[in-house]
């Protein structure tokens, strides 16, 4: 139950990631579009991997190293999901600089304004 | 008009994709047999009490290697873009008076409190990698964030950046190196058993899993550092 809230919450978070970097025209905006989509795409692969009244797979007073195998929640997607939030903030990163270079030439945040670009 | 019609038609599409993804999902009842392969292993064979720290260092370390090069990438093309040449920066500093640039009282009583605290929270969260929620990855972000702090309430602060890149340089060298001598001395490339295991859940334990957690973290860090500090005016 609890973790099909969390999976129907990352695929709004992906369509609200995708229907602001479709419709604003600011060149900000459509970044924090990209972010909400990463966000949303790390949630929807950590809800995958609950398994039914399980917990955290670290061993230590609440889960004895006997009854680990049957009571811890997936640790792939979990570990797969921490290398990805890094990796989608430091290419983040690189999306602001280009917002920069780009205000630089046109003076301007509206991505309207960079129409030759088009062939 | 078409333009809205088309992103109206794109949104309803993944919804229904998402709808059927949403319904069709049922809770797993009990693990797959990798996972129960990974959470049966770590404790046992590394010695190693966090499961997920185990796989990100070892069982999947090459991936974790991966990272660190896309880490490396990244900052390069950063300071690639934002790198010399750019329009009228040092005249518009020059600008501003001096009041108007230094930032209120509050925000440096503020960073000069959370600063100390946020670093040692950091290396708390390294150095406890292996037993408890933690490691190199989420240590090296709290480390860039207090960076970030400093440069957002001190905008005098000039971090030295050659010390930053020498030593993420040096740090992620010595990780490969770690990994090479998991090839000589022990099982695999990236094997934690180079050195010994120790006692299971104490703090020198789980082999090279605390040592690669400092490099990892270190060359987190200082690479957040250097992408955040790029992007001063």
């Amino acid at each position: 139950m609890i973790s099909s809230i969390v999976l129907i919450t990352g695929l709004l978070l992906i369509l609200i990631g995708l229907w602001g970097l479709l419709t604003h025209r600011n060149i900000l905006r459509i970044i924090i579009g990209f972010s909400l989509m990463g966000t949303g795409t790390h949630i929807v692969a950590v809800a995958i991997g609950y398994v039914r009244n399980g917990t955290a797979p670290i061993i230590d007073r609440a889960l004895d190293l006997s009854e680990a195998t049957s009571r811890a929640v997936d640790p792939i997607p979990s570990a797969l999901v921490v290398t990805a939030i890094v990796i989608g903030m430091a290419v983040t990163a690189v999306m602001p600089a280009f917002a920069i270079r780009l205000y630089d030439s046109k003076k301007t945040l509206s991505i309207d304004a960079f129409t030759e670009s088009k062939w | 008009m078409i333009r809205r019609l088309f992103i109206v038609v794109a949104i309803v599409s993944f919804g229904l994709v998402f709808a059927s993804l949403a319904i069709g999902y049922t809770e797993q009842q009990a693990l797959r047999p990798l996972a129960e392969s990974y959470v049966r292993l770590v404790p046992q064979s590394l010695g190693a009490p966090n499961v997920i720290t185990g796989i990100l260092l070892t069982y999947r370390g090459f991936d974790t290697l991966g990272e660190v090069a896309v880490l490396f990438m990244v900052a390069a093309s950063v300071g690639l873009v934002l790198g010399g040449g750019r329009s009228p920066r040092s005249a518009s500093f020059e600008g501003y008076p001096d009041d108007a640039r230094t930032s209120s009282e509050i925000v440096r009583s503020g960073t000069e409190i959370l600063v100390p605290l946020i670093s040692i929270f950091a290396v708390y969260i390294i150095m406890n990698g292996h037993l408890s929620a933690g490691g190199g990855f989420q240590g090296g972000a709290v480390i860039a964030s207090g960076v970030l702090l400093m440069l957002l309430a001190y905008p005098q602060y000039q971090p030295n950046l050659e010390f930053f890149s020498v030593t993420e340089s040096v740090a992620g060298a010595l990780f490969v190196l770690a990994g090479i001598a998991g090839l000589i001395v022990a099982g695999g490339f990236l094997d934690n058993r180079i050195l010994p295991l120790g006692q299971f859940g104490a703090f020198f334990s789980a082999g090279a899993i605390p040592l690669l957690s400092v490099l990892l973290g270190i060359k987190v860090g200082c690479e957040l550092s250097v992408i955040l500090e790029k992007f001063r005016p």
